[in-house]
């Protein structure tokens, strides 16, 4: 991966006390959704190839449902205020390829959408709400695999709250969010919820 | 969902409607891909087990196992000496011994999967038993029905032919019925069951009645040796009266459909330019067939639900 | 000394009496009673009955003691209460022959707990061809009187005319199969409603029923005795309360299991359901309780049908027909007729005792309890109820529809000329 390979730790906007386990309203969730729609034109203009001076063209924002799914079409579409270019949205659903169906059972499937010109090829970028043990991004990664030959894969959430359990970090974050795993990270957005706001509660079981 | 699909019956509206809906994603995560394989049963043991001919039954369950990855064992026990008595018992422990997770079976007798079901601790898929069920047919009927008409709420089906002899009668009828469609049986007395009176259908004797009213058009296979027991006179007789000829499609309004489970008897129940024609579903049934089994084995061996 | 002193006993449901056995018959009934050296039977409470009288059953043996012998089948009877059994023909080889039957009668006499009174075939091998030689069997040591290809109707109408009309020489009686085999190929359950969404082959109502019209015609016809196998239908008792309206000599039977279960036990698929005629509706039910109270159907015949355990756990269409019955048919009556007040206990012992006895032409059974009289009963308690446990049965077989069921009754004792061949609820051999 070219450009900055160092995940925005210090660079999310300071809002309030998240260790209390209060909340990010939908003004803070606004803002983290530009800021990275900003950091998104700057790394796709570093990495841009020679016939796409953006970079733009050549990416794809590919969210994981449920709640990332609206959040990259909200990233696309500050893309596209910010830069005037549209760029490529689509869903790519992991509930067929997650490794904890014996434990989990099953849920209902999400719809897999992909922009006409598939991904091979592109800058895709996997978005999604929360990242906390990877293993969504370890499915979506496989699920891409079975899709087509990006040419490179990086990885935007809006909130990490650590607790890793296989070796992925994030590209980009709009928040970090330092939690307990006894905590539950849950994120709101008006598309499915009717609200934006990010909350965190404690003694939840995850 | 229950664990094991016997009939028609152990769905409700909100299971039958998650199956569609999941072979609906099924088929969207699929289509294009060049790789149609996905990981979701890997490490999963999905044995077919016929105890009758059914190539084509087979090898779409072959195909929706495969697809979501599962390991698939075919135990065809047509013609072999397992194909009496207590060796269904028998047979059933031996699947359980190799760990079977789910037992897809195709059983000459009605109830079969049902005694199965007894023995076996994976799921019990009916592939259709007897003169009894065949729940993924109705299933697959159902999904080619709503991908074609966009709804099956309210929708009129005709169930033309040997409803008498046909598991693929009962199971539509019970599904269709589930999901709010309006099934109308048309044969002759002799091929309905007496008893019919009971079932969530309108029943009628004249087809040319009941084609101008219906959105669906559902042929059942005819065998010519139901003649010979007396359930009707000469095939020509019964396709003057119950077959499906370019004529009497032209009674359909233009946007009704024309499905058959197959395999058909083509110039019996069905005309070929019927077959082939633009109102026929007869291909795509086939290809939703694969989808609507892997969202079968899916919601059935994905777990229990949360 | 061999004598039984039953304290209290209630004959018929009636008064609390004593019941002096001795020598093989009733010497004395009255209160209080004494006798030196007579062993004591507490019977506070029990019901006494004449020793129960099946006319239908099948013990297997000669052919398939893997799932029932005359001994065995013998047991299961005794602890059921009855003390005579009419044994099927229906074995391997068939009961056509004289050698045959004295076979069986002979076996029955070893056991010693009931009385095996041998059923002959009407037709050799029950083929439904030509008649066997059944005054060869009328003459013989079993001294045959009923004839019967049950498990197959006699189809043929003039085969069954001159069936009915040859047994009159020796005062024997047919009992008919009632199915008409046409309309009954690969059958397997009642037809109607549930058959057609259960896609079991229907065996139709009508099949029995057009037999029994037809026989009724010829026994009437010819004069002679004709007696209806496992009744299963209303329309059967229509047609039987008709006949017998007109003095037909025609008795009819019931079973247990057609007075207590119907078709829906089919939805399970679980062939221990499974049965020749088969479970039929409610209403057929019904009608079969109240042919029953009203005497159109005479008897209450059980059709024992042991099947080793690989011909009922398999596929319904491939299991073997037939239930255990002997062991449960006091209760299931007591369950259906006795407790709703349909029959009162005199009318159990003509059903089940008398009647039986008359038909099939036993001297020594189905007679009053009064001094004199063999010493053939029954003692029970009607008021105990238990779960039905296949496991604990007598018979070789487990096919018992009961199973899990809870029933009324328990058979405390059941005495054989004088000799308890149940005592507390125990085989004594």
């Amino acid at each position: 991966m070219a450009s900055s390979t160092q995940p925005a730790r210090n660079g999310a906007p300071s809002v309030g006390d998240p260790s209390a386990g209060a909340l990010l309203s939908a003004a803070d969730v606004a803002r983290m959704v530009d800021r990275m729609a900003h950091q998104l034109i700057e790394r796709a203009a570093a990495d841009a190839p020679d016939d796409d001076p953006t970079g733009l063209s050549g990416l794809v924002l590919v969210g994981i449902p449920t709640r990332g799914a609206p959040l990259a079409r909200r990233l696309a579409a500050r893309i596209e205020a910010f830069s005037g270019v549209a760029v490529d949205v689509g869903t790519v659903d992991i509930t067929l390829y997650r490794d904890d169906l014996r434990r989990r059972g099953v849920r209902a499937l999400e719809p897999t959408v992909l922009p006409d010109g598939g991904i091979d090829d592109r800058l895709v970028v996997l978005v999604d709400d929360v990242l906390y043990s990877g293993r969504s991004v370890r499915a979506a990664l496989d699920a891409l695999r079975d899709l087509g030959r990006p040419r490179a894969v990086q990885l935007a959430v809006l909130v990490d709250r650590g607790h890793r359990e296989l070796p992925i970090r994030a590209d980009l974050v709009g928040k970090n969010l330092p939690t307990a795993r006894s905590q539950k990270v849950s994120v709101r957005l008006e598309e499915i919820d009717g609200v934006d706001e990010v909350l965190v509660t404690d003694g939840g079981v995850q | 969902m229950k664990r094991h699909l016997l009939e028609a019956a152990d769905l409700d509206r909100d299971d039958a409607t998650l199956v569609l809906d999941t072979a609906a994603q099924i088929d969207q995560a699929l289509a294009g891909r060049e790789v149609k394989k996905l990981p979701t049963l890997r490490g999963r043991t999905v044995v077919n087990l016929f105890y009758e001919d059914s190539t084509r039954t087979r090898i779409s369950f072959e195909l929706a196992a495969k697809r979501l990855s599962a390991d698939v064992i075919n135990f065809s026990a047509k013609g072999s000496s397992v194909s009496k008595g207590e060796s269904l018992k028998d047979t059933a422990l031996t699947l359980e011994a190799m760990g079977a997770d789910a037992v897809v079976v195709r059983h000459w007798a009605s109830g079969a999967p049902h005694r199965l079901a007894h023995w076996v601790r994976g799921s019990v898929v009916n592939a259709g038993d007897g003169t009894h069920e065949h729940p993924t047919q109705a299933l697959l009927d159902a999904y080619t029905i709503r991908q074609r008409l966009g709804r099956l709420e309210g929708v009129r089906v005709a169930v033309v032919g040997d409803v008498l002899h046909s598991r693929v009668a009962r199971s539509n009828v019970g599904l269709l019925h589930t999901l709010g469609a309006e099934v109308t049986l048309v044969a002759p007395p002799t091929l309905l069951p007496v008893g019919v009176g009971s079932w969530p259908a309108e029943v009628s004797y004249d087809l040319d009645a009941v084609l101008p009213k219906v959105d669906v058009v559902m042929m059942l296979r005819v065998q010519a040796e139901r003649m010979n027991a007396s359930f009707f006179p000469s095939a020509r007789e019964y396709s003057r009266r119950y077959g499906l000829d370019a004529r009497r499609m032209g009674a359909l309004h233009d946007d009704a459909i024309v499905m058959h489970p197959g395999p058909m008897n083509r110039g019996m129940e069905i005309a070929a330019e019927v077959a082939d024609s633009a109102r026929s579903t007869i291909v795509e049934q086939v290809a939703n067939g694969v989808s609507t089994r892997m969202a079968v084995l899916y919601l059935l061996l994905g777990g229990s639900p949360q | 000394m061999n004598a039984y002193l039953i304290k209290g006993a209630r004959p018929l449901g009636g008064d609390p009496v004593d019941i002096l056995l001795k020598d093989g018959r009733i010497a004395a009934i009255g209160d209080s009673l004494a006798a030196t050296g007579a062993e004591v039977v507490e019977a506070a409470g029990l019901i006494a009955l004449p020793g129960l009288v099946d006319l239908h059953t099948h013990l297997r043996e000669p052919g398939r003691e893997d799932a029932e012998t005359v001994e065995t089948g013998s047991r299961a009877a005794a602890l059921g209460g009855f003390t005579a059994v009419h044994a099927m023909a229906n074995t391997d080889p068939v009961a056509d022959t004289a050698g045959v039957v004295e076979q069986v009668w002979r076996l029955g006499q070893e056991a010693g707990l009931v009385d095996v009174v041998p059923v002959g075939a009407v037709t050799v091998g029950l083929k439904g061809e030509r008649l066997a030689e059944l005054g060869a069997m009328a003459d013989s040591a079993a001294r045959v009187r009923v004839f019967s290809d049950d498990g197959h109707c006699v189809a043929d109408p003039a085969l069954m005319r001159r069936a009915l009309e040859y047994v009159k020489a020796f005062d024997g009686v047919v009992a008919q199969h009632a199915e008409e085999p046409r309309l009954t190929v690969g059958a397997q359950m009642h037809e109607g409603d549930r058959s057609a969404s259960l896609g079991l082959t229907g065996w139709p109502a009508a099949a029995e029923e057009a037999i029994i019209a037809r026989d009724v015609l010829l026994a009437e016809h010819v004069g002679a005795r004709l007696h209806v196998c496992h009744v299963s239908t209303a329309g059967s008792v229509e047609i039987l309360r008709w006949a017998k309206s007109r003095g037909v000599q025609v008795t009819a039977e019931v079973t247990p299991h057609h007075l207590l279960l119907t078709d829906a036990c089919a939805e399970s698929y679980d062939p221990v359901f499974k049965v020749n005629p088969p479970l039929r509706t409610d209403a057929d039910v019904e009608a079969l309780r109240a042919g029953l109270a009203d005497g159109t159907i005479d008897v209450v015949g059980t059709d024992h049908a042991p099947h080793a355990v690989e011909d009922k756990e398999s596929e319904w269409a491939q299991a073997r027909p037939g239930m255990l019955g002997l062991e449960q048919a006091l209760s299931v009556v007591i369950e259906t007729m006795v407790e709703p007040g349909r029959l009162d206990w005199a009318g159990v012992a003509d059903r089940m005792s008398v009647r039986p006895a008359a038909i099939g032409r036993l001297a020594d059974h189905g007679r009053p309890l009064a001094p004199g009289e063999p010493a053939n009963l029954v003692l029970v308690d009607a008021t105990a109820r238990a779960s039905v446990d296949p496991a604990a049965l007598a018979s070789r077989s487990r096919n018992s529809p009961y199973a899990g069921r809870e029933l009324p009754g328990r058979v405390v004792a059941t005495f054989l000329r004088g000799v308890p061949t149940v005592l507390d609820g125990k085989a004594q051999k």
